[in-house]
């Protein structure tokens, strides 16, 4: 392990967060990710250490004199060691490595059209703040374009026995034939070679008709719907051309998707901005009065200055109210049962799992979004935009480009992030909200490290207490996907 | 490990890992009063040899066995017929404990032969 011998070593802490749940301790080991509950030995020797360096005798002597026997005290000292909870001097840290080159794709993300029938204001693709440039290109996607990417992404995921694509827009079900075609031609593609492939989409639910919601439940199609709350909340932003708020059009129609669509669970997305931050009513409305099964928050992505941007007081406040909703998680989660905040549920899978990221998301990794025009973008959020093409899906990905986004996004090239505990998770955050923020995909997105760093440590309380008071509730996010 | 529980996916990988280093040899004495996992038993020893080092004592472990239990391997190699266990030290590996003075103290030093 170390050139040094124990004797000779000389200890100190180790990168972690220390958090507590059920009247339990626990360490984050940060360079890891992992998550490990200590007694109260382990926790008499990070007390020792955190008034400095002990030397491997020293810090053996000050236990046995807390009655361990040299032995005991040993054993606890090279176990923390080993681990590294505790470090020593020489200790040089690890950086993240790069995935490996040609990692294979699992997702794509299928813009069928870049065209929407709504014009919320703070859209990303429309809005003020939009990276697209959509002029001269196609508005819908072409069956052809289609094909070659449904080929492109099982041409690109070898070894994977299963892959997934969602559709996305623009409006998605505006090219609803389009979507139709695509799956009957890519689940026929992956059964020839003996895969699998499964789907889903978000919409803004204007469109949905009987028929369409028979498709996607007969198609187990997972749906995510757009949806900012009760009509007082979602009429601000989400609106058509003219203005008129979309609630009223859309509620019975996404009623009747729920009731309707019986494959799998349907989910809302809710985006937050200024005015729009009424999380726990919002909650309760989708969940239990529309009837969602999960209920997903993100802040608006916007540069600072929008009249629809949070301001720093009302994050706090958007805090608060994510702690409401996170301790009602907690209270189910100790009876066994499953809440609906998604953003809890998608931390704590990435908790489970030991998630140490080399970049925020999969974006021109694993996933890779493709726009009407065929060109390839690392995500949804940059397709149509020429600045951040990284490839067209007749001619593949282009290899250097993609490394450069990649290399500008990992983690080692955001130094801001080195000393953040947080970073295993987070890794810098949102690309395409680090381009909005500061015109660099591979910024650091600065202005929200404060606010992840307390949800972090709020969910690690949550993942604690579980652990300690109902470990079995955990097991269910074997499965889930860490994001 | 004794004193970190791990709790999630990565810490348990971490713990398998430094429970390779640190129970890389075990000692067979039963540890009543703090047994961290149960191990599978494993037959110790030759069934036709006779030897006091290749059993376990009357409490299961060999803590009270007459002659410790790193001299079982000389019983292969030097007492018995029994060709498997160690190098042929008459013919071929003549020095092949010559490094191993004190079984107890330099078991480690037995190393193994490639032919």
């Amino acid at each position: 392990m170390s050139a040094t011998a124990t004797e000779t070593r000389s200890y100190r802490l180790g990168e972690f967060h220390q958090f507590e749940g059920g009247q339990r301790k626990f360490l984050y080991l940060v360079p890891a990710g992992a998550i490990f509950e200590l007694d109260n030995a382990a926790a008499a020797v990070i007390e020792r250490l955190s008034g400095g360096e002990a030397t491997h005798e020293d810090l053996v002597e000050s236990l046995a004199e807390e009655g361990f026997t040299f032995d005991d005290a040993s054993e606890l000292v090279e176990e923390m060691f080993l681990s590294r909870a505790i470090i020593s001097r020489e200790h040089v840290p690890e950086t993240v490595a790069n995935p490996p080159a040609g990692f294979p794709l699992q997702s794509l993300v299928m813009n069928l059209t870049n065209q929407c029938n709504l014009s919320c204001t703070y859209c990303y693709e429309f809005g003020e703040d939009k990276v697209a440039t959509p002029d001269g290109k196609p508005k819908f996607m072409d069956i052809e374009t289609a094909k070659a990417s449904v080929e492109f992404l099982l041409e690109q995921s070898k070894g994977r026995k299963s892959v997934h694509i969602t559709f996305f827009g623009g409006e998605t079900l505006m090219n609803f034939p389009l979507l139709k075609e695509v799956v009957t031609y890519a689940t026929e593609r992956a059964a020839e070679q003996g895969r699998s492939v499964d789907f889903s989409l978000t919409t803004n639910g204007t469109l949905l008709t009987p028929a369409i919601i028979e498709f996607l439940s007969e198609n187990s199609i997972g749906v995510t719907v757009s949806m900012d709350g009760p009509p007082e909340l979602h009429n601000k932003l989400r609106v058509f051309a003219n203005g008129r708020g979309s609630y009223d059009i859309i509620e019975p129609r996404v009623k009747a998707l729920i009731n309707g669509h019986r494959t799998r669970p349907i989910v809302a997305r809710v985006t937050l901005t200024k005015g729009v931050t009424d999380v726990v009513r919002i909650y309760r409305h989708l969940k239990d009065e529309m009837g969602f099964h999960e209920v997903g928050f993100a802040p608006v992505t916007t540069s600072p200055d929008r009249l629809y941007s949070i301001d720093e007081g009302g994050m706090d406040g958007v805090f608060d109210q994510f702690r409401i909703l996170a301790e009602e998680y907690l209270e189910y989660a100790l009876r066994g049962e499953m809440h609906g905040f998604t953003n809890v549920s998608d931390t704590i899978a990435e908790l489970y799992q030991g998630v140490n990221k080399s970049h925020p998301c999969g974006a021109g990794l694993g996933l890779v979004g493709v726009g009407p025009s065929g060109d390839i973008a690392p995500c949804h959020r940059f397709v149509d935009s020429d600045t951040h093409t990284i490839g067209h899906i007749s001619t593949g990905l282009d290899l250097e480009k993609q490394n450069d986004f990649l290399t500008r996004g990992h983690i080692g090239a955001k130094y801001d992030c080195h000393s953040c505990w947080a970073r295993p998770l987070c890794a810098g955050g949102c690309h395409h909200e680090a381009f909005v923020r500061y015109g660099d995909t591979g910024h650091a997105n600065l202005h929200y490290c404060d606010w992840i760093r307390g949800w972090t440590d709020l969910c690690l309380r949550i993942f604690g207490t579980i652990s300690a008071e109902n470990p079995e509730f955990l097991e269910k996010f074997a499965e889930r996907k860490a994001l | 490990m004794r004193h970190l529980k791990p709790i999630n996916r990565k810490a348990r990988r971490i713990d398998d890992q430094v429970s390779a280093i640190t129970d890389d040899v075990v000692a067979l004495q039963n540890n009543n009063n703090q047994q961290p996992q149960q191990r599978p038993h494993i037959p110790m020893g030759c069934a036709l040899a006779f030897s006091p080092g290749w059993e376990v004592d009357s409490a299961g472990g060999t803590a009270g066995l007459c002659q410790p239990v790193e001299r079982d391997i000389y019983d292969c190699y030097v007492t018995c017929f029994w060709p498997a266990q160690v190098p042929d030290h008459l013919n071929n590996y003549p020095d092949w404990a010559a490094k191993c003075g004190s079984a107890t103290k330099d078991w480690r030093n037995l190393d193994l032969v490639f032919p």
